[in-house]
């Protein structure tokens, strides 16, 4: 795994979490997809170093060839991650479209049960001794 | 015999396909998803039959041999779990036909669903990690449609944190392949388990950690739990039903499968057993401080995991088996309680415990069927849950692990005061709001919920007695499971030749 | 479309429009040993579209195409699954490919394998979710027919 590589993923990846943490479903959405390219990397990376095209038959036992598998499967993981994001950009709009803002809402009901038992507290601390 | 490991996947694959062709043609559409899936139920009974009498079976994609090509294998847990989440689909399915406006108005609803049961089928069936990534993408991909089915508001921001939480996990589950990949040059399981065995055991714990952060957060064990109670209430109540029943699940039995077949252990682990404490007594406290039938039910599903994962993290066969056989009972039961609420949902139009009562002398049907699942969940003998639960507890005492058994058991009387709160909420007393007394005043025309919807609901509720009734047979198949992970030599030799 | 179309766009488009679907049909084709294969075909297929809808807007996508993209899709799903169920009747494994050669006599020998049918259903399933975005995101002046009221 050649430190440069490596690097990049490390990067990609700390430049993604930075933007999932922001509130605005754009950024999380970029933030998500430069994850999902650094998982993708990654994975290229570990396959090893580069050498000639793995086909069956095509090469003798000495030449060094590429190791297949990473490829294929980051391949997948690839078309997989693009399908995924472009769907959650669907959504994204429907949001834009329902709420006209790009913030991520909070739970309602779960902001309720929050009140319900910040009251609950308060009157439990200011109950007659 | 390879026909029947590749047609769970590829029969609602196929019927997929020709309900996408046939669009606008609903009838057609229905016959083709309940004809298939009553084929996947059938097949998978004869896999089980076949596993009970000659072991492991398995297949290899394409012919490649086996740590190269693509693995399918089925043990008797897989086998366990594709029989009773089939069923469940099956009767989820069928209520969903039944229910007014899901599939109706949503052309996409059979596709998109019979894409689901092929993803949960080959999540349980695949022997490839690789392949489970996959796996797990088909069927998020299907229920990231299926949770934002009709686009309302309520249902586009929770939909959104539950994809963002999912291709979150699913990154990281890259990540995880590509270091397992690193460390051992393979991601077929059977391989990996004879592989990762041979690595330092540093390298052994980051594996095991990582991939159960990533499982955890499918799963939705403590503290990876939180995306879920504020997703899952908001979908349509069948999409709801069988996301509760079936897709955490998956993610449960992922973790049981890679922390027993790829980093066995011998001795209890004390970090599952604190996750699984820590599950139960939020979840259920969580459960506790909801009003709304759906909200409360969805943190049980959280606190119900705990329970798996406690018979996990004890790592003894009555450990593993209890785990097993709790979670042959929890997919019906979980499921039928979401059915049931949706009955409740259908005649009054509401889910909250201020604004429905009194259930119990307008439908007494919908009561005694909530009522037996609720019973069942809490662990009141002789109902299903109960074996369950005791097997756990018997493991855990005498593993010795008192501390978890004392937690599981006030837990367990926890859910049964919920449980309680809903009755008394939703079946006894009267209803507040005053629309809701108009309706009952009207007669039964409003509260008569279509007969289909009934039909499944009992259905579901009767697998879930006769669990119960042939509870033994079905401990004994889940010591048998037990057996096969705690020790998966046959496993590997079955794999790998 | 309300606004006025580009002409010298819509030209290019349809002198090109042919020649890219003859390129993906071409890359399809050629995907076994060579660079290709369904999923790259049916992108530059996709790209033929999806210029038409650039030039002429949903209208002219709508003309230039007259059965539904479900279709395509279905189609699709049902064509590379039946391959992988042809070699389970046949009695080998789940999508275990063969490889069929025949001499065409002026054509020469045209060599081919079972997973050409697996790429044209590949073909078919991305350039059939294409078209789906392209119609249900690019629904032309407010006929998108997701609009819903907040």
């Amino acid at each position: 795994m050649s430190f440069f590589s490596a690097l990049i993923v490390a990067v990609l990846f700390s430049v993604g979490v930075y933007l999932l943490l922001q509130r605005t479903l754009s950024r999380i959405i970029l933030g998500l997809a430069l994850m999902a390219h650094s998982a993708n990397l990654l994975l290229m990376v570990v396959g090893g170093r580069a050498g000639k095209a793995p086909i069956l038959g095509a090469f003798g036992p000495e030449d060094s060839v590429a190791d297949p598998l990473p490829q294929a499967l980051a391949l997948t993981a690839i078309v997989i991650s693009f399908g995924v994001i472009s769907f959650l950009l669907a959504i994204a709009y429907r949001s834009w479209v329902l709420t006209q803002d790009d913030e991520v809402e909070d739970d309602v009901e779960d902001a309720r049960i929050a009140q319900l038992g910040e009251a609950e507290m308060r009157r439990w601390w200011s109950r007659p001794k | 015999m390879s026909v029947l490991l590749v047609l769970p996947i590829v029969l609602p694959l196929l019927a997929a396909a020709l309900a996408i062709i046939a669009y606008n043609h609903r009838t057609l559409q229905r016959i083709v998803a309940v004809g298939a899936l009553i084929a996947v139920v059938a097949d998978s009974v004869f896999l089980l039959l076949a596993v009970e009498r000659d072991g492991v079976q398995s297949v290899q994609m394409g012919g490649w041999p086996a740590p190269l090509g693509i693995t399918l294998v089925v043990d008797m847990f897989s086998a366990l779990m594709l029989v009773i989440s089939m069923v469940t689909v099956l009767s989820v399915l069928i209520y969903a036909i039944g229910q007014p406006g899901v599939d109706q108005d949503q052309p996409v609803f059979h596709p998109v669903y019979l894409v689901m049961t092929a993803g949960v089928a080959l999540s349980f069936t695949t022997g490839d990690l690789f392949n489970l990534f996959v796996a797990y993408e088909i069927t998020l991909a299907a229920s990231y449609v299926l949770i934002t089915l009709g686009g309302r508001r309520e249902q586009i921001r929770s939909g959104m944190t539950y994809i963002i939480i999912n291709l979150l996990a699913s990154t990281l589950f890259v990540v995880g392949i590509a270091w397992v990949y690193a460390a051992t040059g393979t991601v077929n399981m059977a391989d990996l388990a004879v592989k990762i065995a041979q690595l330092p055991s540093g390298t052994q714990t980051a594996l095991s950690m990582f991939l159960l952060v990533v499982f955890g957060i499918k799963a939705a064990i403590f503290p990876l739990f939180f995306w879920l109670p504020d997703s899952y209430p908001t979908a349509r109540m069948p999409v709801t039903a069988v996301f509760a029943g079936l897709l955490t699940k998956v993610g449960v039995y992922s973790i049981i499968r890679t922390q027993t077949l790829l980093f066995p252990q011998h001795r209890p682990s004390t970090i599952l057993l604190v996750c699984a404490g820590l599950t139960m007594v939020i979840g259920v406290l969580g459960a506790i401080a909801q009003n709304d039938m759906k909200r409360i039910l969805s943190f049980h599903i959280v606190s119900q995991i705990g329970y798996m994962i406690l018979g996990l993290g004890l790592f003894s066969v009555a450990g593993v088996a209890g785990t097993v056989f709790f979670i042959f009972h929890q997919i019906p039961v979980k499921t039928a309680l979401f059915l049931a609420t949706g009955l409740v949902e259908q005649s009054t139009g509401s889910t909250a415990l201020s604004k429905v009562g009194g259930m119990i002398r307008r439908t007494p049907l919908v009561a005694a069927l909530f009522l037996l699942a609720a019973l069942s969940l809490a662990g009141i003998p002789p109902l299903s849950g109960f074996v369950g639960k005791l097997g756990i507890i018997q493991a855990g005492l005498s593993a010795g692990e008192y501390a978890i058994i004392g937690v599981s058991l006030v837990v367990s009387l926890l859910t049964l005061f919920s449980m309680i709160k809903i009755w008394n909420g939703v079946f006894l007393g009267t209803a507040e709001d005053p629309t809701l007394r108009l309706a009952a005043s009207e007669g039964e025309t409003r509260l008569a919920t279509p007969l289909l919807m009934r039909g499944a609901t009992v259905a579901l509720v009767g697998v879930t007695l006769a669990i119960a009734l042939f509870a033994g047979t079905l401990f004994d198949l889940s010591e048998r499971a037990a057996q096969g992970l705690l020790d998966p030599s046959a496993y590997i030799e079955k794999v790998l030749g | 479309m309300t606004q006025r179309r580009s002409v010298i766009l819509d030209l290019c488009v349809q002198a090109e429009f042919h020649t890219l679907l003859l390129l993906s049909l071409y890359l399809l084709f050629a995907g076994h040993n060579q660079p290709g294969g369904g999923f790259a075909g049916g992108l530059v297929a996709s790209c033929a579209f999806g210029l038409r809808y650039v030039a002429g807007g949903s209208s002219a996508l709508s003309r230039s195409i007259s059965i539904p993209a479900t279709t395509f899709l279905g189609v699709g799903m049902l064509f590379a699954i039946l391959t992988g169920c042809v070699s389970l009747l046949t009695g080998h494994e789940f999508l275990e490919s063969a490889i069929f050669s025949a001499d065409l006599m002026v054509l020469g020998t045209v060599k081919t394998s079972s997973v050409l049918f697996f790429d044209i259903g590949v073909y078919l399933v991305v350039l059939g979710m294409s078209l789906l975005l392209l119609q249900q995101l690019g629904g032309a002046d407010g006929t998108d027919p997701d609009e819903v009221q907040p």
